[in-house]
């Protein structure tokens, strides 16, 4: 079969990389001296950037290899470069946060994580999918869990692992359904099976509701949001800054792929677009609902994170290409966005120790730069113009609307509303109180990069939108061709 | 390619803002010039259109796109049809001016800002790029960036630098009028897909939207009112007072005199012009929330104590007789708010200003406990009497060229299924009635009468301020004595409306 071929293996060439990088960070956790071990995020940011790089290099020809089990398509390419951008931003902002030990098996989990969501957006059947689903699960379950001694931490952990268990092993189930129904497990092959006439339309709708169930955990939807407000409070910052962007957005590659690949066939289309638009209205009101009145920080973008899966939500509800490229396009800026917010947190916490709203405030005075990074970043989850999350909501209420989805966009404008309201309660503090202890908050290089890069990224997609929503308009295309 | 007027007036605020962000804060002295040095720069460019705009080719243009002139477009999102849209007509071309204007003498007035003073001129900086983008963009999309753009730095600018209840009147501002934008804009959305031309051009759909009628009635109000909500429409029009009276003086001053402005002009360009059908089915129902407007918040300004609330509710009634001058949906009428439009900006900037310098030496704004204010600073007291003798529509001032016009218009729109138009025009003229009587007792409390000894040593307004006011005041003796300065201009962009209604 051609796609044993090794040529064939350049579709995969930036998972084989990130295994080598794994491995290396590994090795180096062994070679290098104790006081040195803080590079080695550097080392993994760098590596991810040359896997960035070769992945544009050499970007394959998109043909299913492994006999199909893995396609790197357009779609799945854009994917694994949000993770890739979301890996190196996370490993930069974990190398100066306290009490993370950072050695060498921290970032390779990272690394792991990654290439495990880069094979959750290639996967082209659901064994595969399976696979890497556990893959970025298991390893994410240890980095929230990371900080041993501490008692959060730990409760957070296995908080997540236990949700996280539960949900795959419905999926599981769920994708068993359709192995029983067509003996297949390649998406087409699901596909093609399920034009049989025989099978029935309620089971199917059975099935994809168990497999909704795995992919809502990943993207935090309600109702399987439950442990995203604790495991973030309780996991390290950069990880919770990490599963609350890369890990949501491979849930979301999936959620493309599974629902416009497989479902049209099985299930009438307005079913699932009806189960799509209840789970966005749900999850961004309620999100955003249950965000104003939290007083830390992490659990207040918690909610946030919640209620941005909710706007994400509306495009893959608006069911065309115009949703699913609005849905990509917001996902990217969402992941930028948000690595700079907690990038943000994290400077704040380092020097004063907490995460409570009320340690920032006055830090428009105290580091005025920081603050105005922040100040970006809210904006844009906020979506306040020039920002990229203003045109990136826009764009997705203009799908719902093109898709006649009246109802499901008043509903996300009146969300961005009551979001607006607590963004700018923590914008208030910043700028507006004054704090008990004004000092001065340093923020260290790549602490500083990461913002810079996130600010500039947020106000670049917000102005110069067109290149960036043409890919995704490309991107989509693959899910709805011709 | 010509020079690109618009976009320089623009963008110039935001180069200064971001200038600004990049000084060290304590070179207070740069930032003001840097500041004011992007309003002058946007001051001349914008008189620079006021006189070259080539009006007499506007008046034999026979449609709107022949009378848009500067005109810049550049794709921006072509995949949805996204474009840098902007360019000038009759209409929004004083309005430019006028931004312009009061963006300078904000500045001037705002001279003696010290707290926090680097933030304070970035976020006016952004706030004036948003509201000048909102004037001049032709792209429904680019409309709504810079509007929502203007919106977030009132927010911080009244929170961190306001005064009473600031932080409370702060939120209600911003959210409301967050509310009635993103509620218009799902209208907007509406409208671009159901023209079906895959753009958000507003001249494209304005000439082939071919939008039938019941989809116009239905868009209308949301789209309509939403925006309405920044023009202080009644009964929505309560952010405004609170908003006036917590924010600091130039916040005051810009808000009331070009973000409402703003509002009722955005209004007007989608609601009216995109949805005419719409706006002829509903408009003889909103007349009566803007008489309304007129009449009850002048009764309430009557009735205030608090020299600040006066002028807060004093520019919901001004703006309600814009909005009055809407419903008219004919050229005297449409052209006579065009006119007033420009002078309620001036006039709100005028009293504003002046509320703050007054409160600025005195620290009250009790109007009892005022008085004599004239000795201490003649020259902003005459502005306020030009202004104030505008507002009650005086001939030989501008208001009365305006507020005639409106009112004729009024009694021109009589229908005979529409037959209360002449009486919206008596009961509104009441309103005249009222604000004069509260303007005279104003001027009379605070600026004639006793100067009380407390405030025998205060001193003067300095030399930024003067320049401040009679730069307002200017145009509103220039237009009141030489209306074709202005009427003309009004008439074209007036023409482009009114034509949809069959009156050209």
């Amino acid at each position: 079969m051609s796609s044993l071929d090794p040529a064939a293996l350049i579709n995969v060439l930036p998972e084989i990389l990130l295994v080598v990088l794994a491995l290396m960070v590994m090795g180096l956790d062994l070679l290098w001296p104790a006081g040195r071990k803080r590079d080695l995020g550097l080392v993994s940011a760098a590596g991810m950037i040359v896997v960035l790089i070769a992945s544009f290099l050499w970007p394959g020809d998109g043909q299913p290899v492994w006999g199909g089990m893995i396609q790197a398509d357009l779609l799945a390419r854009l994917f694994r470069i949000l993770f890739l951008v979301a890996g190196i931003l996370t490993s930069l902002i974990s190398m100066d946060m306290k009490g993370l030990k950072q050695e060498g098996e921290y970032y390779a989990m990272i690394i792991i994580a990654t290439m495990g969501m880069g094979l959750m957006a290639t996967a082209n059947d659901f064994l595969m999918l399976y696979v890497a689903m556990e893959m970025t699960s298991i390893t994410q379950y240890l980095l929230v869990g990371y900080m041993r001694r501490e008692a959060r931490s730990v409760e957070a952990g296995i908080k997540y692992f236990l949700f996280g268990a539960v949900t795959s092993t419905v999926m599981l189930f769920g994708l068993s359904f359709f192995y029983g129904f067509t003996g297949q497990t390649n998406y087409a092959g699901v596909r093609m099976g399920l034009f049989n006439p025989a099978i029935d339309t309620g089971a199917v709708l059975v099935a994809l509701i168990l497999i909704a169930v795995g992919f809502g955990f990943k993207i935090a939807a309600v109702p399987f949001h439950f442990w995203t407000p604790d495991t973030y409070e309780g996991a390290p910052t950069p990880v919770t800054a990490f599963i609350s962007v890369a890990s949501k957005a491979a849930g979301f590659a999936v959620l493309f792929r599974v629902l416009n690949v497989v479902f049209p066939v099985g299930v009438p289309q307005s079913e699932w677009t009806n189960l799509m638009e209840t789970l966005a209205i749900v999850t961004m009101t309620l999100g955003n609902v249950l965000a104003i009145p939290q007083t830390n920080i992490k659990r207040l973008l918690a909610y946030s994170s919640i209620a941005q899966a909710g706007y994400v939500l509306i495009g893959v509800a608006a069911v065309s290409s115009l949703g699913v490229a609005s849905a990509l396009f917001y996902l990217a800026v969402y992941v930028i966005t948000n690595i700079g917010a907690f990038a943000g947190v994290i400077a704040v916490a380092n020097r004063l120790g907490s995460d409570d709203i009320r340690a920032f405030a006055g830090l428009s005075r105290r580091s005025p730069y920081l603050a105005l990074m922040i100040l970006v970043a809210f904006l844009s989850l906020g979506g306040v113009p020039p920002t990229a999350g203003f045109v990136g909501k826009l764009f997705l209420f203009q799908a719902a609307v093109g898709q006649g989805l009246i109802r499901l966009a008043v509903i996300g404008v009146l969300n961005v509303i009551v979001g607006l309201y607590y963004y700018l309660m923590v914008l208030k503090v910043m700028y507006v109180d004054r704090g008990e202890e004004e000092v001065e908050v340093p923020v260290s290089a790549p602490l500083a990069w990461t913002l810079a890069v996130s600010a500039a990224g947020v106000m670049l997609l917000g102005i110069f939108a067109h290149p960036w929503y043409n890919i995704a308009l490309r991107a989509a295309a693959v899910l709805f061709p011709g | 390619m010509a020079f690109p007027f618009i976009s320089v007036i623009i963008f110039t605020p935001l180069v200064a803002g971001m200038l600004i962000l990049m000084l060290p804060a304590d070179r207070k002295a740069e930032i003001k010039v840097i500041a004011a040095a992007a309003a002058f720069i946007s001051l001349v460019l914008s008189l620079w259109l006021f006189f070259t705009y080539d009006r007499e080719a506007a008046r034999l243009a026979t449609d709107w796109a022949g009378r848009i002139q500067f005109e810049e477009k550049i794709a921006w999102v072509p995949s949805l049809g996204l474009s840098y849209h902007v360019g000038g007509d009759g209409f929004n071309i004083p309005l430019l001016l006028l931004t312009s204007l009061i963006l300078f003498a904000g500045v001037l007035v705002s001279w003696h800002i010290e707290h926090r003073a680097r933030e304070f001129f970035a976020f006016l900086m952004v706030l004036a790029t948003g509201i000048f983008g909102g004037f001049a963009a032709l792209d429904l999309f680019l409309l709504v960036f810079f509007y929502e753009m203007a919106i977030f730095p009132i927010y911080v600018m009244i929170a961190v630098w306001g005064s009473t209840r600031k932080e409370f009147a702060a939120m209600k501002l911003t959210l409301y009028i967050l509310v009635g934008s993103i509620i218009a804009l799902v209208g907007l959305f509406a409208i671009y897909f159901k023209a079906g031309l895959g753009t958000f051009d507003m001249v494209e759909i304005y000439q082939n939207g071919n939008l039938d009628a019941t989809f116009q009635r239905i868009w209308f109000l949301p789209v309509f009112v939403g925006f309405g909500v920044l023009a202080s429409l009644w009964p929505f029009h309560v952010w405004s007072p609170d908003g006036y009276v917590a924010a600091p003086t130039v916040v005051s001053m810009l808000h009331a005199g070009v973000l409402k402005n703003m509002g009722a002009y955005v209004a007007l360009r989608t609601g009216i012009q995109l949805l005419p059908e719409g706006a002829k089915f509903w408009m003889p129902f909103i007349v009566f929330l803007t008489v309304i407007s007129i009449v009850y918040s002048a009764m309430v300004a009557m009735s205030q104590r608090d020299f600040k609330y006066v002028f807060g509710f004093a520019s919901v009634g001004h703006m309600g007789i814009v909005l009055l001058g809407f419903s008219t949906l004919n050229l005297v009428g449409l052209t006579g708010t065009g006119v007033q439009m420009f002078i309620h900006g001036a006039m709100s900037a005028i009293f504003f200003s002046i509320v703050g310098m007054v409160y600025d030496r005195a620290h009250t704004r009790d109007i009892p406990s005022l008085g004599g204010f004239v000795r201490i600073m003649p020259i902003p007291t005459l502005a306020f009497l030009i202004a104030g003798l505008s507002s009650m529509g005086m001939p030989g001032l501008a208001g009365f060229v305006a507020e005639i016009q409106i009112f004729i218009g009024v009694w021109l729109a009589y229908a005979p299924q529409h037959w209360w138009f002449p009486w919206m025009a008596i009961i509104a003229s009441s309103g005249v009635i009222i604000t004069a009587a509260y303007i005279m007792r104003v001027a009379y409390s605070v600026f004639f009468g006793e100067l009380r000894p407390e405030f025998a040593d205060l001193p003067g307004v300095t030399l930024m301020d003067k320049i401040a006011v009679t730069l307002l005041a200017i145009p509103l003796i220039v237009i009141g004595v030489y209306p074709s300065i202005i009427m003309p201009l009004a008439q074209t962009g007036a023409a482009s409306i009114a034509s949809l209604f069959g009156g050209a």
